[in-house]
């Protein structure tokens, strides 16, 4: 599954707090606490470890949702850290996030169509037919039947919403795509459906994976290096070799 | 499929008025005394006259058959007959309904008009001071009772000549206070539930700008609880104003209202009550018709 080796990410002991409670009974909690890690292009990373064990945090931080508090994350040879917010929004792109909930992340009210087209819309990529004909495609590569596009998003299953995420998430081409949980509320047979159609875009458009999971067993088909974080520590690095 | 909604819907207007007609038949037979019951104090009315006028009344009939009576006036579009003003309960309304709707339609209005920006914008900026002082002040304003709200309106201007006694400025000014605060509540709540919907925070986080968010995502949300509320405030507008009108002396179906429930003019409260079933069964309609051009899914289904 390695067809490249050179870095694409490399997280240098990132550091992340966050305060709970209010003011007068403030807490500060160590969310992540000098991570270091690196994935490569095309290979996938599993991200283990209990609930609060910071792999949302850390998944949030590659994905530049969270600014972390100390380290460097280098993407594509540039450190994102260092980049003003107008810089970095170029690189956003190529690091998208499919969220724990894949449900919940379309809008109800949606049609297929306009889903998987509102990142090219933000984009301002091509025009209104090149947008339409895109998102045909996208829709086709993740298996979706193309007839879903004019339907609500309401009205799909849910292993339809989650190839539809899939889908939005891809719309951008991106370099390296995060999965936190996001199959965790599929039965297992769609679990792994959805596992094969990724393996399949990897090799086709050379994607590397963050994928964070409790259940080892389903990713460890896909997997190159499991990562296990311990209340924000890294414990465990273990790397296969295929 | 929307033709089938529509004859659903008027079955069920037919029976609400119906139990709403007969419901305020009952009760006002279960309060003591009738129209004449004041008449026979006085000692200058003989018996005779009395029970010739009770029998010109109706009011020696058994209630269904007084019910009756009423559902075939109403049918004829005359809704019986005023005891007091001696003509019928429509010709008596109508001009006083029509005053009654200027009002309300002018404050409910002006009421939207500020609740639905002011409560976009504070919900949007959620927690900041201007917000927090909003929601203080709304608090404020529905703990005042309206009745010492309006009190205090005229006070201020009877004092200061600004507005006149009696006019449609002065009542308007009372009456869109009442119903602003709970507006703006509401706007602010459903904008807030809208905003925080899972699917408006991946929106944010895969960088769709606040101003598409806002008018893509957001806005189209919040309009579904929005349009029940507007649908609720149009089918109040003939009984939401009532006790303002008597304290303001605006000639709406207020005092005459509350002057029927004293006098026990029958017909006349009967005539009001089913009026304002009417509105709220157009109310909802209203809404439910908006709604079905608003939300794709109710649309699909």
């Amino acid at each position: 599954m390695m067809t490249d080796r050179s870095t694409l990410v490399e997280v240098r002991s990132v550091t992340k707090s966050f305060t709970r409670g209010r003011w007068y009974s403030a807490q500060r909690v160590l969310a992540l606490d000098s991570v270091t890690l690196s994935i490569h292009c095309g290979s996938t990373v599993a991200l283990v470890g209990a609930s609060g064990s910071g792999k949302s945090t850390l998944a949030r931080c590659i994905a530049q949702m969270e600014k972390p508090d100390g380290g460097e994350i280098w993407f594509d040879g540039r450190n994102l850290t260092a980049l003003a917010p107008s810089a970095c929004r170029r690189f956003r792109t190529r690091i998208q996030l499919v969220p724990q909930n894949v449900a919940a992340s379309l809008n109800p009210r949606w049609t297929a169509a306009q889903i998987v087209s509102e990142p090219l819309c933000v984009q301002r990529w091509g025009r209104a037919n090149d947008r339409l004909r895109r998102s045909l495609e996208l829709i086709e590569s993740v298996g979706l039947d193309s007839s879903t596009l004019q339907q609500n998003s309401s009205h799909l299953s849910g292993g339809q919403r989650t190839r539809l995420a899939l889908a939005r998430a891809l719309a951008l081409e991106p370099r390296l795509l995060i999965l936190d949980e996001s199959l965790a509320s599929l039965d297992l047979l769609l679990q792994a459906q959805i596992i094969n159609l990724l393996i399949d875009l990897q090799a086709r458009h050379s994607l590397a994976y963050l994928v964070i999971a409790h259940d080892m067993t389903l990713v460890a088909a896909m997997t190159d290096k499991v990562v296990e974080l311990q209340q924000g520590k890294i414990v465990r690095q273990d790397v296969y070799t295929c | 499929m929307l033709k089938s909604f529509l004859l659903r819907r008027l079955q069920h207007t037919l029976l609400l008025l119906t139990l709403v007609s007969m419901g305020s038949f009952l009760l006002l037979e279960l309060a003591p005394g009738d129209f004449l019951t004041e008449t026979t104090l006085n000692p200058r009315i003989s018996p005779q006259t009395l029970a010739s006028l009770r029998d010109r009344f109706g009011l020696t009939k058994s209630l269904p058959e007084r019910y009756f009576y009423w559902v075939r006036s109403a049918a004829q579009g005359e809704f019986g007959i005023s005891f007091a003003y001696d003509m019928p309960v429509r010709a008596l309304i109508w001009p006083r309904m029509l005053s009654t709707l200027l009002l309300t339609a002018t404050s409910l209005g002006l009421a939207w008009m500020i609740a639905l920006p002011l409560g976009v914008w504070a919900a949007a900026r959620q927690g900041s001071w201007p917000d927090r002082l909003l929601v203080l002040s709304t608090s404020g304003f529905l703990s005042i009772p309206e009745l010492v709200f309006a009190c205090g309106i005229l006070i201020i201007a009877a004092k200061t000549q600004w507005l006149r006694m009696g006019g449609l400025p002065l009542a308007v000014c009372v009456l869109t206070p009442v119903s602003l605060p709970l507006l703006l509540r509401h706007i602010r709540a459903g904008v807030l539930t809208a905003s925080g919907a899972t699917y408006v925070r991946a929106a944010r986080a895969h960088g769709v700008s606040e101003m598409r968010l806002w008018f893509r995502h957001v806005l189209p949300a919040a309009s579904h609880p929005l349009i029940s509320l507007f649908g609720l405030s149009v089918a109040g507008l003939l009984s939401s104003s009532l006790l303002v009108e008597v304290v303001v002396g605006w000639p709406g179906l207020g005092p005459l209202f509350l002057e029927a429930v004293g006098a026990r003019d029958f017909y006349v409260v009967t005539g009001v009550v089913s009026l304002s079933a009417i509105f709220l069964a157009a109310g909802t309609l209203l809404a439910d018709m908006l709604l079905y051009f608003c939300d794709p899914r109710i649309r699909m289904n």
